[in-house]
């Protein structure tokens, strides 16, 4: 299931907006596609990241992957949760596994994220 | 489970006696210093010799190898070593020369050596090449210094090198060592390069591009001419990751293709032991224009007589001591000799219709997301089965159980719950026909008990590991009670 209240970017990361802070994850279907998550190297408090940029990485038993800045802004927040128990990630990543916290700087570059269903029409594609 | 040698350690036992006359009254503190001298014995474990020999015999015996089974392990090259290469590498003419005895006194040796270059530049049509690099990966770093050497030696900087989404994760591992930030290029639905895509990547601020071809797929990229265009038009260099390369022998050349660095993995396509992580070779191939920033000594041959030169001013410099893994550049030249032309463009046609063959009969059962005739490997995936709670891995301890090497799982990185699949040259059609039969089994199961493989493997001494464990909690020191 694809929240509705989030918006989402093709890499795969999920933003939970609530004024200038967004809420940052991977959605569902990339901790699926990343398997069993062990280690998340911890982000930079303080750390300004443009959208597109990588704001740390995230390993599993297959493969080590990016993640992504989905929206700008200064990095106000971190799940230290995460550096001893990174599999909530791959238990609910879309609550507890959350990542990161953003306050924003450009709060209009929201727009340019998927919403649920467009998110689900490109997860389609993706799949072919 | 067979217990750890420490395990089994008696005290005062031994495996040899020593002497003890010529020991008498000599004193360790007469040749070392009390303060270098342990303070607690060194705790070695205390059995007899035919006991250490049973359980290093009995833990070989657990291990699985190309000499006791088919090792479909794709992007890897897991050919049959013959026993031959062991032969010739044991010549006392190779294996009893030292390479501080004069020159004059290892003219063959040097030889070997020079021609095994010539051979390797006649093979990838490129101008230089340098054996010195110990592994592909070391082989790629060596390519990335002589592309920043390159660069600079033109007088500017280029900080951007574009790989593949599809590529080896040695390729950006190398770039980055070698001072480069690494941009992604896509793959397209077809799963080769993404030509839009890399028109709007490469730039001014392109070092290289960093191709394998036939690409992680086992599919070639047919548009290679035009990526190649776009590249060198950009200013930028060609680097092939020449993982593939048995799927090229005396079909194509990289050099004809237009790369102009290529590094060869000795153990994949030309048959030396894959073995224990070492020793092994990974030499550099270069058009005309790197051959100056090739490391050094290079070897030259003037007037009959093989000498090496380290008066190179533009040179990298040294990669390795001396002049690489000499002994694995035996085993290669003596494949290399042993087939001759004729037979080396045979393994590489052989190698084609093998997975071919495979794909065939197992296309029908597994899906292949990229379907169209493959080179030298394949990949099917097992993304159909998540909903039976089966993973790629599943698949792969299950083929333990029938007997199998497992193939390369969950890469390449653009095919969910990927099955790499690559039958080299060496294995026979009743070989191919039992591996798909256990294929075809295993997706029976799926179908009616998806337990059987969840549990597997069942026949191992060692069952199935926590891999999340085992990646978390990584625990290999024996500590003595």
């Amino acid at each position: 299931m694809i929240p509705e209240d989030l918006r989402y970017h093709k890499d795969h990361e999920w933003v939970r907006a609530n004024g200038k802070r967004a809420v940052v994850g991977i959605s569902d279907f990339a901790q699926e596609n990343l398997g069993d998550i062990v280690y998340l190297e911890m982000p930079k408090l303080g750390l300004v990241v443009k959208v597109g940029d990588e704001i740390t990485e995230i390993e599993s038993t297959k493969t080590t992957s990016p993640l992504y800045a989905p929206v700008g802004g200064t990095i106000v927040s971190i799940n230290e949760v995460l550096e001893d128990k990174p599999e909530l990630i791959n238990q609910d990543a879309y609550h507890d596994g959350w990542i990161v916290a953003i306050e924003m700087n450009q709060p209009k570059e929201l727009e340019q994220l998927m919403t649920d269903e467009d998110y689900e029409t490109f997860l389609q594609k993706e799949e072919h | 489970m067979e217990k750890l040698i420490f395990e089994k350690s008696v005290e005062g036992r031994r495996g040899v006696t020593f002497p003890t006359e010529a020991l008498e009254g000599f004193s360790v503190d007469q040749v070392l210093p009390k303060e270098f001298q342990r303070e607690i014995p060194l705790p070695l474990p205390e059995v007899s010799e035919n006991e250490l020999m049973r359980h290093y015999t009995r833990l070989s015996q657990d291990n699985y190898g190309v000499d006791t089974g088919f090792y479909p392990l794709g992007s890897c090259t897991m050919k049959y070593n013959p026993k031959i290469n062991e032969d010739v590498a044991r010549f006392p003419g190779f294996s009893q020369v030292h390479p501080l005895q004069p020159k004059e006194a290892s003219q063959g040796a040097l030889e070997l050596i020079y021609e095994l270059e010539q051979i390797l530049s006649e093979i990838s049509g490129m101008a230089g090449i340098s054996l010195q690099p110990a592994a592909g990966a070391q082989g790629e770093l060596t390519g990335m210094l002589i592309t920043r050497a390159y660069h600079q030696g033109q007088g500017r900087q280029r900080r951007k090198v574009v790989i593949p989404d599809s590529a080896h994760g040695t390729n950006p591992a190398s770039a980055h060592l070698a001072g480069f930030t690494v941009q992604t290029v896509r793959s397209n639905r077809n799963g080769l390069l993404d030509i839009d895509d890399l028109a709007k990547v490469v730039d001014e601020d392109t070092a290289a591009l960093m191709l394998t071809n036939p690409n992680t797929l086992g599919l070639f990229e047919r548009q290679i001419e035009e990526i190649v265009r776009i590249v060198h038009d950009a200013g930028a260099l060609m680097y092939l990751d020449g993982a593939n390369l048995n799927a090229l022998l005396g079909l194509t050349r990289p050099g004809d293709m237009g790369f102009d660095l290529v590094h060869f993995n000795l153990h994949k396509t030309f048959s030396t032991p894959h073995g224990g992580g070492g020793p092994g070779a990974g030499p550099v191939g270069v058009a005309s224009s790197l051959i100056p920033y090739l490391p050094f000594p290079v070897i030259q041959k003037a007037e009959g007589r093989y000498l090496l030169d380290s008066n190179r001013p533009q040179s990298i410099g040294r990669v390795h001591g001396f002049y690489g893994n000499f002994g694995i550049l035996v085993r290669a030249y003596t494949y290399i000799r042993r087939l001759g032309a004729i037979g080396l463009s045979a393994v590489s046609r052989n190698a084609i219709l093998n997975a071919n063959y495979l794909k065939k009969k197992l296309e029908a059962h597994y899906p292949v997301p990229m379907d169209r005739s493959c080179m030298h490997e394949f990949v099917v995936s097992a993304k159909a089965f998540r909903e039976k709670g089966i993973h790629a891995w599943d698949i792969a301890k299950r083929l333990i159980d029938y007997g199998f090497y497992p193939p390369t799982v969950n890469f390449p990185l653009i095919v969910p719950e990927a099955l790499m699949i690559e039958p080299p040259e060496s294995e026979s059609r009743e070989t191919l026909d039992a591996f798909a039969a256990a294929m075809l089994e295993i997706r029976k199961e799926i179908d009616q008990a998806p337990e059987k493989l969840l549990g597997a493997p069942d026949t191992c001494t060692v069952g199935r590991m926590n891999e999340v464990q085992a990646a978390k909690q990584l625990n290999v020191r024996y500590e003595p009670k």
